[in-house]
């Protein structure tokens, strides 16, 4: 019983978010939404999403610590560092063929992954023809995002992920280092421009030679993924790339006839009509 | 649902135990069985071809939304939380729960919320005590409990939290385990 009722509380905030709000989560996939509006409770010190429901439509204080929460920003530089390898031998060639470079990151939370590619790209000489529209739907992140200022304590893991990843210089290169946290090199983010963007909710903005969005989409139900889905496709020059994570799939989705697969385990796509 | 699940968690010693119990399981398997191993920092492509070599039925990583088979094996990739959505499963980069990430009681959770008694938890070796918390769900939702025999354990502290969180929970060494599971048939 207790569950079930659970999903009527559910069902309730996230259309009490969207009509107060305009954040639209009625379809994120609920297992993991609940989860972490489980969480949101907690740190409240509520006991039911009822109550949590009243205070975020009152408060929006509280409503933007429910985003920090539901938005899930966990990120870091270079993770999955074969992606990086095989970028750079499947997709820095067709790149190279351009140019001018538009590339979109959609979900960039608080920039690590969009430094990781800018520093690729810089190593591929291509940064300076390119400019990167890094977007998310969540303005704290994008803020911490745009300073580019992170924890001294992660270099070491993001150095290790770097050099695993094919990095062509020390990682100390790219960064100049504080007390206790460093600040990324200006020269990698002049030609990124941050911006809010939501995947649910807002439209095709541009057409792009790259597309990175990467677990994002795994957090949408399938009707949401198909809308994002829709979204590259219309948003992807022809023979333009799309980059999605690890576990996610063009499988599944009405627009997999259009793309060719370049790499399977990284999840690299070419849309091809 | 009518579906049965049997979702195991395990850490250190995990693959010695798979290579023990997943030969056991023929074709005429009738649950899906899922697995989170905690391999932690390890590339995911290291995992399966030493899973693949002795177990007859299709086995591998899930895809995002993919729909759960019976007679099949699902592995939980590293670095991001597997869990049960309905008829299919679903993926969460969350922070790891209890230093794990993917956490043996987010899948187990997520399991016995959706399918109720039609679950079987096994809690197998390993360090800690992932599994427990998400064992006693599957247990409170009309589940089956099952914890390896800790001294037949090559780390015996996740069964041992396992069997505090469910004490009447079936007490089972890795052999026995492998013939319950056998047992499972159409
Ligand atoms: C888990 S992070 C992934 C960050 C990065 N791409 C990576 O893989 O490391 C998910 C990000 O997606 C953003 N996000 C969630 N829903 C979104 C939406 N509807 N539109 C745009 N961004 C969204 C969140 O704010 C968060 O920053």
């Amino acid at each position: 019983m207790a569950i079930e009722i659970e999903d009527i509380e559910v069902l309730l905030l996230t259309e009490a978010v969207y009509q107060r709000w305009g954040y639209d989560f009625r379809d994120y996939a609920p297992t993991s939404l609940k989860r972490r509006i489980r969480r949101c409770d907690e740190l409240e010190k509520l006991l039911s999403i009822s109550s949590l429901q009243e205070k975020i439509l009152r408060d929006s204080d509280c409503m933007q610590r429910f985003l920090d929460q539901v938005s899930v920003n966990v990120t870091s530089m270079f993770r999955d560092p074969g992606l990086y390898r095989a970028f750079r031998a499947t997709v820095v060639p067709l790149l190279k063929e351009q140019p001018s470079l538009r590339i979109w990151h959609a979900g960039c939370a608080s920039g690590e992954e969009v430094y990781s590619i800018a520093i690729l790209l810089h190593e591929e000489d291509l940064l300076g023809r390119t400019r990167i529209y890094a977007t998310d739907l969540d303005q704290a992140v994008l803020e911490r995002a745009k300073e580019g200022i992170y924890g001294l304590g992660l270099m070491k893991g993001y150095t290790e992920n770097y050099q695993a990843a094919g990095g062509k210089a020390a990682f100390s290169e790219y960064y100049h280092a504080g007390h206790g946290h460093v600040v990324m090199r200006k020269d990698l983010s002049k030609n990124i421009v941050w911006a809010r963007h939501n995947l649910v909710t807002d439209a095709s903005f541009n057409e792009f030679n790259l597309i990175l969005c990467r677990n994002v989409l795994i957090y949408f139900n399938a009707r949401l993924q198909e809308r994002a889905h829709r979204l590259f496709y219309q948003s992807l020059a022809e023979g333009g790339v799309l980059v999605l994570g690890r576990q996610e799939t063009m499988r599944l989705t009405p627009h997999e006839s259009h793309y060719r697969t370049l790499d399977g385990r990284e999840k690299i796509f070419q849309r091809m009509i | 649902m009518s579906l049965h699940l049997v979702v195991m968690g395990a850490s250190l010693g995990a693959l010695e135990a798979l290579r023990v119990l997943l030969p056991g399981l023929l074709e005429d398997f009738s649950s899906a069985l899922i697995i989170v191993l905690h391999r932690d920092k390890e590339e995911s492509g290291n995992l399966l071809p030493l899973l693949d070599t002795n177990c007859v039925l299709p086995i591998g990583f899930p895809v995002d939304k993919e729909p759960i088979l019976a007679g099949r094996v699902y592995i939980a990739p590293p670095n991001y939380h597997l869990l049960i959505e309905g008829d299919h499963f679903a993926y969460s980069m969350d922070e790891p729960e209890d230093n794990a990430r993917p956490s043996i009681n987010v899948l187990f959770d997520s399991a016995a919320e959706t399918y109720g008694a039609n679950v079987t938890g096994i809690v197998l070796t390993g360090m800690l005590q992932d599994g427990a918390r998400g064992l006693a769900a599957i247990h409170r939702h009309g589940g089956a409990a099952v914890v390896q025999t800790p001294h037949d354990a090559l780390a015996p502290s996740m069964p041992l939290a396992a069997l505090e969180a469910v004490p009447s929970a079936q007490v089972l060494t890795l052999v026995e385990i492998g013939k319950f599971l056998a047992k499972m048939t159409h």
